[in-house]
């Protein structure tokens, strides 16, 4: 294990971590080691993607050096490894989910594969024409369009909750929206474009009070803040690895476990079946019903090694730090005249997204990244948003715990640099 | 930021702030819609052919600097060219920015688009409106994108 344990030095009060802190963590991620365009990189894309702690890579690396099998399928030793290591994986999740029970949690490639499952394995067979699914106007892309096919599969309607110029829900509306005819409701737990922390308690028990069951995307939320399914009551969870510092291609969806047991499997093939004739097929039991196929073991195994590494620091320090990140970049935006601002929410995650007047993001993106500042630019998968803030695209600098406030200033010196180069 | 510069040409600034042939072309034969869309460059060509001779063109559109500069240099580097000269010069402006060739002579300003090579994220910007417009001038009639 590297670097981060239980010796951590005194924390700035309220602040999460310390300036030091900081600094010991960076040293367990390789990447941010280097120089982009001859300057030292200062990744700020953490939104798209996060960097893997050497922890985590390691992980990987010995599960193929050592024990690489498949699980749940042999009797050898090395698959009995890689299965206890599999399963205990599976175990970390639930703990850091808050779960029951670790059958709620169903391995998967990504959150948009978590958010695909639900709609055509439990929404699909339940609707009938005029049905409704109520989504909202901030709604990552992979939160839309699995809702789009399953309307037009089934004649259901798919229903928009509006949000305010802050970039905010507004409850009542919400409220207005839920009837009858709702079947489902699925949330983005924070906005990947705007940063709003969206008060899911509230819209959840909200939705319940009229037995409509709540999916949340948590895509941004897992990484950033501490996430209690059972406190939330949430009925779907989903989330992706890569944004927890674990590999690209893992995922998980959470679900309550009456729920999954009821729900037919989403995909056929080996792992999800108990026995398999000409005949008829008889299925496994939940996790295993949704896993169809070899999983992505060496995924899954260091998924649960960025757990491990997260919980060690702890989720709630990091939410507490990256706010001060967030703070900082929100002061060393006020009065800047010519910086537009676009998500503004009273409760916000560390996602800055902003547009440079009269310079089209692209141009800022470029610009930032020829100063080793790398950001996104672009709609961030939710054309809807940028539609409704009247933006073809935004520059997006998003926050993790091993960013430091002089990268702030970084980004903000770099910024000063575009008005050079585009005047 | 001598990179930059090189991308960011005082031409390629102007050409942004004050885009050539820009809004709409009335008495238009033909106009066609490009779109990039990984990075949501959108813009409308319309043309204006006397035979075989581009008689007139103009664009709208929205997009960065490189797209916005690309699509407004084009419109002057071709008004009045026949389409075996357009198809010429698209050609060059490919391989200019593809990094196969250094700028042809026909190329005339258009060549300050060369800086766009280092950058290959931003290729698909510069040669948006090309595209449209080999397409237009081919008698496509559905939108043209990058991808």
């Amino acid at each position: 294990m590297s670097g981060i344990g239980n010796h951590l030095p005194q924390q700035r009060p309220g602040s999460g971590l310390s300036d030091t802190d900081v600094l010991r963590i960076r040293q367990d991620f390789p990447i941010l080691q280097q120089q982009i365009n001859a300057h030292p990189l200062v990744y700020l894309d953490n939104a798209a993607t996060s960097q893997k702690p050497q922890v985590v890579i390691d992980t990987l690396s010995r599960y193929f050096a050592h024990y690489n099998a498949n699980v749940h399928r042999g009797i050898h030793a090395l698959s009995e490894r890689a299965t206890q290591a599999y399963e205990a994986a599976r175990d970390k999740v639930r703990k850091f989910l808050h779960a029951h029970q670790p059958e709620e949690i169903v391995f998967v490639r990504g959150t948009t594969e978590a958010i695909n499952l639900v709609a055509q394995s439990y929404a699909r067979p339940r609707l009938t024409d005029g049905d409704e699914i109520l989504i909202t106007a901030m709604e990552h892309h992979s939160n839309i369009v699995p809702w789009q096919i399953l309307c037009q599969q089934t004649g259901a309607v798919l229903r928009v909750a509006p949000i305010n110029r802050a970039g905010e829900l507004i409850p009542e509306a919400f409220e207005a929206l839920l009837n009858r005819r709702t079947r489902l409701v699925a949330l983005g737990h924070i906005s990947n474009a705007l940063g709003t922390i969206n008060p899911v308690k509230t819209l959840i028990d909200i939705a319940h009070r009229q037995q409509v069951p709540v999916l949340l995307d948590g895509a941004q939320a897992v990484p950033h803040l501490p996430v209690d399914v059972q406190a939330l009551d949430c009925d779907f969870y989903a989330f992706s690895g890569h944004k927890l510092y674990a590999p690209t291609g893992i995922g998980v969806l959470y679900g309550k476990k009456a729920l999954l047991d009821a729900m037919p499997p989403y995909q056929g093939g080996g792992e999800m079946i108990r026995r398999v004739s000409f005949s008829g097929t008889e299925y496994n039991s939940v996790p295993h019903k949704f896993e169809a196929g070899t999983p992505d073991i060496g995924g899954v195994i260091a998924l649960g090694a960025a757990i491990d590494y997260i919980s060690d620091i702890g989720i709630a320090r990091i939410a507490d730090y990256e706010q001060t990140l967030l703070a900082h970049a929100m002061a060393c935006a006020a009065g800047v005249t010519d910086l537009q601002l676009v998500g503004t929410a009273r409760h916000k995650a560390g996602i800055f997204s902003f547009n440079l007047a009269g310079v089209h993001a692209h141009d800022v993106g470029t610009i930032l990244d020829q100063q080793g500042v790398a950001i996104r630019a672009g709609h961030h998968c939710a054309m809807p948003v940028m539609e409704f803030f009247g933006v073809a695209a935004t520059a997006r600098a998003s926050f993790a715990f091993y960013n430091t406030h002089d990268e702030v200033d970084r980004l903000f010196a770099a910024i000063d640099q575009v008005r050079e180069v585009m005047h | 930021m001598s990179d930059l510069s090189d991308l960011y040409q005082e031409v390629i600034l102007d050409h942004n702030r004050n885009p050539r042939n820009a809004g709409k072309l009335p008495g238009a034969t033909c106009q066609l819609e490009g779109y990039n869309p990984l990075c949501g460059d959108r813009l409308t060509l319309y043309l204006r052919m006397d035979g075989d001779v581009v008689a007139d063109l103009r664009f709208e559109g929205q997009g960065c600097a490189i797209s916005i500069a690309s699509a407004s240099l084009m419109t002057e580097a071709v008004k009045g060219l026949r389409l075996a000269d357009v198809e010429a010069l698209f050609a060059g402006v490919h391989k200019l920015l593809t990094g196969r060739a250094e700028a042809a002579p026909n190329l005339g300003k258009v060549a300050v688009l060369s800086g766009v090579r280092e950058y290959p994220a931003r290729i698909k910007c510069a040669t948006l409106a090309w595209h449209t417009l080999r397409a237009a001038t081919q008698g496509e009639q559905l939108p043209v994108t990058t991808e």
